[in-house]
This record gives C-alpha cells, sequence and structure tokens, in this order.
C-alpha cells in the first residue's frame, strides 16, 4: 500500500481509539441518565480521578497492569460510596439540583486531588509490553499500545452489550428508564440496581481514564475537557441511548482525527460546529431520541 | 349554511406502520356540535390531534377558513381560532384557575400587549378570564391553585381556558369523563349554550349527553369513519349497533 | 415576606448602599461593587431560570463578551468613551445572545442544559486560542472608562455607577417579570406545550428573554472589566456560569429580589473563604452540595429551610 494510503488509515486507527474512549465515557453518563434521569456534571471528573489514580499506582507499584488490577475495583467501589452517600438525593430532583450538586462535586474533586496529588502534569509510561511500533511501511509505524486500546475498548463495549441484551438488568436498561415496578417484578432491588448501574457508569469513565493516560498524559484539566466533548456525544446520539452513544462517539472521533490533520486552524471548534449542526437540522439527535425529561 | 367552517378530507395518520388513522372525512359547521364517537382504539384522539396541530397528517387536508392548516404548527392554529381542551387535563398546576383562564385570555390578544404594563392592569383579558370562568361555573374557585382543585373541576378548567382564547372552533376531547352525574349535566348543558355562537367537534364516551346535543354524529372505528349522520340515524345504523352501540347495551 | 416588608427591605438596602463610601474604607467599597455587579449578573440569569424555567449552563458566555468588548473598545493606554463603550458592550453580548439563542433554544431540559454548557466552553476555548484576544492570559485595560466629567476612574463614580445599573435592572427586571411577557414566561416554564395549544409562539418569547438576559449579563461583564482593568478566558467558563447558577438557587429562583441576595452570599463566602485558604473551592463544593441537600428553596424562602430541616431529622 502506498503511503497516504498507510497515512489515511492510521488517522482511521487513531479516530476510532479516541471514538472508543470518548463511547466508554458516553456510555456511563447515558448509562446513569437513561437509568435514574441524572445529570452528572462530574462525570468528567471520573475520567480525571481514574487517570491519576492510574498514575499513583503504576508510580508505586511500577506496573501498569497492577495499576489497572488495583484501580478498576476502587473506582467500582468509588461509584457504589458516591451513590449511597449522595446520588440517591437526587433521584426525584430537578435536573436544575442535580447540576449545581454535581457542579459543587466537581470543585470538590479538583481540590481534592490539588490537595491530595497536586496539579502537576505527568505521563504514565506505556507497558513495556506493549511499548512498541508495528511498523506499517518504511517510515509510518504504529503504536501497539493504542491498537491494544481500541482492543480493550471494544472487548468492553462488547461486554456492555452482552449485558444489556443479555441479562435482566440489562432488560432494566432497555426498558429505558425508572419505570420502577418493571424493575421490580422482574425480582430485582430497584436501590441495588441503581447503586450498580451508577457505579458502572463512574467505573466506565474511570476506565477510559485509566487506559488513556499513557496516550494523552494526566493533566488537571482532563476531566472537563472530556465533559465538554461527552455532552456533544450524547447531544448527537441521544441521551439514554448507548448505541446513540457509540455512534455519536465514533463521529467525534472521525470529524477532530481529520479535523486536526486537514484543518488545523479550526480543528478545536469543529466538534462544536458539529454540534451546531446538528441543532440545525436535526435537534432530536441523529437517532430521532424523543425529549429529554 | 354556505360553507363548513373547518373541512377535512382523507386524513391519515401513520405510525410506523400502524395506521391509527385512515382516510377520515368531515366537515365541521358554525353554531353546531359534531360528535365523534367510538370505542376506546378507535382513534379518535388521534383525529382531535390531527385537527389541532398536536400531530401532523401523514395525508390529507384540513381547510379552516378557506386556508389548509394540515401540518401547521400548533401555537399556529391555535391562533387562528381553533381551541381544544384535552382529555388528560392539561392545565397550569401551579396557578391558581383564574390565572389559568388570564393567560388564556392573553394569548388571543398577544399583539395588543405593551411589555412594561403590569399584567393586573389589562383590563380586558381579566373580564374575558372572569367570563369564561363564570361561564364553566368556577366563579367560587377563581382563586384556587389548579391543582388543588378536583378532578372534575379540573376538567372545567380544562373547558374555560379554552373558551377564554375566544375561539370560532372548539375541539372538546371527553370533556365529560370523570364528573359527577350533576357536573355533567350541567357541562352539556353548557355546550349546548356553546353551540350557539361557536362550532363544536364533541369527542365523547357519554352516549346520551352527545345525542341531546349534537347535530351530527361520526362512529369511528379502528381508525376509520364508520357511519356519520343524525343522532337519530346513526342509533338506527345496524353496523354501527353492532360494533359499538350493542356492546355498550349487552 | 410580605409585600410591604419586602418593600421596606429593599428601600433600606438602596439607603445603606447610597451612604455607603461615608463610612466604609476602598476595600469594603470595592467589594460592595463586586457584589452589586454579581447581582446584576445573577438577576440575569434568574429571568431565564426562575421565570422561564430555562437552565443555561453557559450564561458566563455574555459576561465575557461584554467584558471583552470593553477591552477591545479601550484605546491600548487611554480610557474608552464611557457613553460610546458601554451600549456597545451590551449590544454585543444581546447579538452574541441572539446567535446562541437560536441554536441552544431548538432543544430544552436536559439537552439543553449540555449545549449551553458546551457553548459557553466554545466561547472559553477560542479565547484561549485567540492571541488578538489575549490568549489564555488574557488582557489588561489599563483605565476605566470615562466621558466628560465622569471619570470612572476617580473617587466613587464608578461605584454610584454600578449602584444605578444595579436599582434600573432590579426595576426593569420587576416590572417585566409582572408585566404579561413575564406572565407568559411563566406560563411556559409551567406547561409550555399548553401554552403553545393556547396559541403563544414560545420560542419566541424564549428567545427574547434568553437576549434580555445575555444583554444584562454583559452589562455586568462590562463593569467586571471595568472594575478589575483584566478579562481573561475564565470569564467565558463554566466555573462562573456554574456560580452564577448557585446564587440564582440560593436566592430562591423567580423572586428577583432574591438574585442579589444569592450574589452577595456567595461573594461574601468566596471572600471570607479565600482568606482561609488557597483551596477554599473545596469548602465551596462542599457549601455548594449541602446547601443544594438542604435548602430547595433557596435563602429567600426561610420557612421552607425550617421545614426542610424538620424533615430530615424526623424522616
Amino acid at each position: 500500500m502506498s503511503d497516504p494510503a498507510i497515512f489515511f488509515l492510521i488517522q482511521v486507527l487513531n479516530a476510532v481509539q479516541y471514538g472508543l474512549l470518548l463511547f466508554l465515557v458516553a456510555s456511563g453518563l447515558t448509562l446513569i441518565f437513561g437509568i435514574m434521569g441524572i445529570i452528572n456534571l462530574a462525570h468528567g471528573s471520573f475520567y480525571m480521578l481514574g487517570a491519576y489514580l492510574a498514575f499513583v499506582c503504576a508510580d508505586a507499584t511500577g506496573s501498569f497492569w497492577l495499576a489497572l488490577v488495583i484501580a478498576v475495583p476502587l473506582a467500582f467501589g468509588f461509584g457504589l460510596l458516591l451513590e449511597t452517600l449522595l446520588f440517591r438525593f437526587l433521584y426525584a430532583r430537578d435536573h436544575l439540583y442535580q447540576v449545581l450538586l454535581t457542579y459543587g462535586l466537581i470543585l470538590v474533586f479538583e481540590e481534592g486531588r490539588g490537595l491530595l496529588v497536586g496539579n502537576d502534569v505527568h505521563g504514565v509510561p506505556v507497558p513495556a509490553l506493549l511499548n512498541f511500533s508495528i511498523p506499517l511501511t518504511a517510515t509510518l509505524s504504529y503504536p501497539a499500545y493504542r491498537l491494544a486500546l481500541s482492543a480493550i475498548c471494544l472487548v468492553v463495549a462488547g461486554l456492555l452489550y452482552l449485558l444489556i441484551q443479555k441479562t435482566r438488568l440489562g432488560m432494566a436498561i432497555r426498558a429505558g428508564s425508572f419505570n420502577r415496578e418493571m424493575v421490580q417484578s422482574l425480582g430485582i432491588d430497584i436501590g441495588m440496581v441503581y447503586r450498580v448501574v451508577f457505579a458502572i457508569g463512574v467505573t466506565l469513565a474511570a476506565f477510559a481514564g485509566m487506559l488513556a493516560a499513557p496516550t494523552t498524559s494526566v493533566f488537571p484539566g482532563m476531566g472537563n475537557q472530556v465533559l465538554i466533548v461527552c455532552f456533544v456525544t450524547v447531544v448527537i446520539g441521544g441521551i439514554g441511548s448507548i448505541k446513540g452513544a457509540f455512534l455519536g462517539a465514533m463521529l467525534i472521533g472521525l470529524v477532530d482525527t481529520f479535523g486536526a490533520v486537514y484543518a488545523p486552524q479550526i480543528s478545536g471548534m469543529l466538534v462544536y460546529m458539529l454540534m451546531a449542526a446538528v441543532l440545525i437540522w436535526r435537534p432530536a439527535g441523529l437517532f430521532g431520541r424523543a425529549a429529554a425529561r | 349554511m354556505a360553507e363548513p367552517i373547518l373541512r377535512a378530507t382523507g386524513l391519515a395518520k401513520m405510525f410506523g406502520g400502524l395506521a391509527a388513522v385512515r382516510d377520515v372525512s368531515l366537515a365541521l359547521w358554525p353554531n353546531q356540535v359534531h360528535a365523534v364517537i367510538g370505542p376506546n382504539g378507535a382513534g379518535k384522539t388521534t383525529l382531535i390531534n390531527l385537527l389541532s396541530g398536536d400531530l401532523a397528517p401523514s395525508a390529507g387536508t384540513v381547510i379552516f377558513e378557506g386556508e389548509d392548516i394540515a401540518g401547521q404548527a400548533l401555537d399556529r392554529i391555535a391562533r387562528r381560532g381553533i381551541a381544544r381542551a384535552y382529555q388528560r387535563t392539561n392545565i397550569f398546576a401551579e396557578f391558581s384557575a383564574f390565572e389559568n383562564c388570564r393567560l388564556a385570555a392573553q394569548a388571543r390578544r398577544q399583539q395588543a400587549i405593551r411589555l412594561f404594563r403590569p399584567a393586573r392592569a389589562y383590563r380586558a383579558i381579566n373580564e374575558a378570564a372572569e367570563r369564561a370562568l363564570a361561564l364553566a361555573g368556577l366563579e367560587a374557585c377563581a382563586a384556587m391553585r389548579a391543582d388543588a382543585l378536583s378532578h372534575g373541576e379540573q376538567r372545567q378548567l380544562e373547558l374555560a381556558m379554552a373558551l377564554a382564547t375566544q375561539p370560532t372552533l372548539l375541539l372538546l376531547d371527553e370533556p365529560l369523563a370523570g364528573m359527577g352525574p350533576e357536573e355533567a349535566v350541567r357541562i352539556a348543558s353548557l355546550i349546548a349554550r356553546l353551540a350557539e355562537s361557536h362550532a363544536i367537534l364533541l369527542v365523547e364516551h357519554d352516549m346520551d349527553a352527545v345525542f341531546n346535543v349534537a347535530a351530527t354524529v361520526t362512529v369511528m372505528v379502528d381508525g376509520t369513519v364508520l357511519a356519520s349522520g343524525s343522532p337519530a340515524a346513526i342509533r338506527a345504523n345496524v353496523a354501527v349497533q353492532a360494533a359499538y352501540l350493542g356492546e355498550a347495551a349487552a | 415576606m410580605n409585600r410591604r416588608g419586602l418593600q421596606a427591605v429593599l428601600v433600606i438596602g438602596l439607603a445603606v448602599l447610597i451612604a455607603l463610601p461615608v463610612f466604609a474604607g476602598k476595600y469594603d467599597l470595592d467589594l460592595a461593587a463586586k457584589i452589586m455587579i454579581m447581582a446584576i449578573f445573577a438577576m440575569s440569569l434568574d429571568l431565564l431560570v426562575g421565570i422561564a424555567g430555562m437552565v443555561s449552563l453557559g450564561h458566563a458566555a455574555f459576561f465575557g463578551v461584554g467584558a471583552y468588548a470593553l477591552y477591545l473598545l479601550s484605546p491600548e493606554y487611554g480610557a474608552a468613551n464611557l457613553i460610546v463603550s458601554l451600549p456597545v458592550a451590551v449590544a454585543a453580548a444581546a447579538v452574541a445572545a441572539l446567535i446562541i439563542g437560536l441554536l441552544v433554544l431548538r432543544v430544552s431540559g436536559v439537552y439543553f442544559i449540555m449545549v449551553t454548557l458546551a457553548f459557553g466552553e466554545m466561547f472559553y476555548y477560542y479565547a484561549t486560542g485567540a492571541r488578538w484576544l489575549g490568549g489564555s492570559d488574557g488582557a489588561y485595560i489599563y483605565q476605566r472608562p470615562q466621558i466628560a466629567l465622569v471619570d470612572l476612574g476617580k473617587g466613587h463614580a464608578f461605584y454610584f455607577l454600578v449602584l444605578i445599573a444595579l436599582a434600573a435592572s432590579y426595576m426593569f427586571l420587576h416590572i417585566l417579570a409582572h408585566s404579561p411577557f413575564g406572565h407568559a414566561l411563566r406560563g411556559i416554564r409551567g406547561n409550555e406545550h399548553r401554552m403553545r395549544s393556547l396559541g403563544f409562539a414560545t420560542a419566541r418569547y424564549k428567545l427574547i428573554a434568553f437576549v434580555i438576559a445575555g444583554a444584562l449579563a454583559g452589562l455586568a461583564g462590562y463593569f467586571d472589566a471595568a472594575q478589575f482593568g483584566v478579562v481573561n478566558p475564565e470569564l467565558f467558563g463554566w466555573r462562573l456560569s456554574g456560580a452564577v447558577l448557585m446564587m440564582v438557587i440560593l436566592g430562591g429562583m423567580g423572586r428577583v429580589h432574591g438574585a442579589i441576595l444569592g450574589a452577595a452570599v456567595l461573594v461574601l463566602l468566596e471572600n471570607f473563604l479565600g482568606d482561609l485558604t488557597t483551596h477554599w473551592l473545596l469548602p465551596m463544593g462542599l457549601f455548594i452540595i449541602a446547601a443544594v441537600l438542604l435548602l430547595p428553596r433557596g435563602l429567600a424562602d426561610p420557612a421552607a429551610i425550617w421545614r426542610t430541616i424538620r424533615e430530615r431529622r424526623v424522616g
């Protein structure tokens, strides 16, 4: 294959990788909103916390994989704790209050991280196992870690798919929202459902942050950055829809990656322009999701 | 009796592959009640939605006062003089009954409003609201919060709000549903009185009330028109009896 | 609090503010001016959130437009023309609100929250990258605006101009809230579908409210830039948008005077906490969380606070 074609392929791989990571975060957000009706501004903070957690653990143990093994359950437990202590008071509340409370939470997370770990930018070394590049041509190669990252995200996406399509919990999720009677008639304790779903949402975002850390490095603003793009993804794909989150994330991955290559001056604004375009032509989102509550 | 005030021709509404309404045509004349009856799921509410603008038809035309309004926006159709009373009460729960009607009365007079006089000062609007409340029999409840009213009173408020916009055509979706017998009689006679100055499309279940006030009755089954004619003719229609009245009588 | 009581409080408050320069030092006066500016900002958002029920998380965008407008209209080492720069800044904010409004008002509810946040961040992002705006470091305004005898850099001119603006904004919004237009907005908040079915062109009403709110936010931004002489992209950002939203809810939504109270509480709290520790955002975040959990109707409704605390103890 010729060099330009390989170059194009590399961009596609980058777009897919970025899109898949974004999908992980967005699916967490959309799960939490779809099931519990909570809009969570602090969702980006989970991504940031996951990344910093991976950094701290990898630094302490010297192994990225070990860091993941420690950090993922920690994130899940943190999600359970947050739901129990805080988020379950938000279920019946107006979106306005959810927004404000989670806004306060962002402040707490940001300052808390600053106090515990500091506000520096950190690199996380790519795990030795994957620290090589796959040569594609004489001059172009692709980092193995990025491929592995995409693969891992695909596996998680697959697991999510299985969860939603094949389990009773998944049935409740597909029923689209807090139809409490239906869920309870399935023999599931609704409180537990909410707690677990919330923790899954948190873990998805945190895990994405952990995976991304070696490629993007770990910096204070990463949470808010991903939150905005995540919101745009959900606006495009329709909130509450995992499928919509996937397609929206892929679209943004492509637009952002190719925009950076072919139109660098406006590449940062492309995502917003895409959102504006969707607002003008398909305000109901690309998948005609019913109006949000 | 020259032209009907509203003529719907070949109305249809598809939801995916399902036809909620198929090939429905009817005409509404001034100062008359046209009743639409039919079993649950017959498409009566969908039909009203198509006329009021809550839904856009998949096919067909709706000529109102000479213009085809099919598919126009909800608020635009309302401004033309078509008012709708909803089946599931659709009021402003936190406002008083009077404020509900005042908003409705204000809707009709939007052009005449200047931004800076307090709402209280607009006597015409307030009087129209009071009149509508009185017509619907709610003067005693004027200051009460709408969600504190009884179900029957809320249905009356629905009606009062529709009246407060001073419409030419009233679309009433089961105004008597859930009302006690005394209230139902009062509202039925109110509707009869309103028919002297409005064109009315009345969707109802209460057979007797309908037969007493309606000039024309259309029977809908499975999304399409089974029969249409005077109340006496409908009563005598064998097919209607079989499909609808027969079940109720049995 | 009944009407008479409220009027009395407002009149007393106004009197105190007028008399303040007599017995307060520069620091306190600056703080008072800052509170008044934030109060204008908060009241403008209250029109959107409290009255029309549109929760915007990007309102700081218009505050920033007003601020940067002053920067752009200020000659490098001179003073901007007050009579020209103030209306232009407000108009710029209004135009920005018109354009953004046409886009974001195509959705509602949760989507509206998200897209307003996103567009606010778009302004922030653009400003960080734009050298002509000073980039991420921002830019300085070396002299306050002036016109003829009025030099905002001298004496108490700035303080009194802001006070006049606050009083004028309050009266404007108060009248608006009680006008048929304001009632229509409340109706939209209560049941937008019913409003449309009655014949209100709700999209138009919402856009007008959005533009008015944006213009007033721009006014506040203008004064903010004039007071501190500095603009930076943070003025567009979500932190400020969230903070002003907090002010609105602290004060109790839909009562225009409540926003003034909310602004005062938050600015004073920020000031107090900032003196205690550089990590003041942490206790501020905790305060916000606690406030949301405990104060469903804001500070301006003390009865509701008492009720909530009692309910939580029992339940």
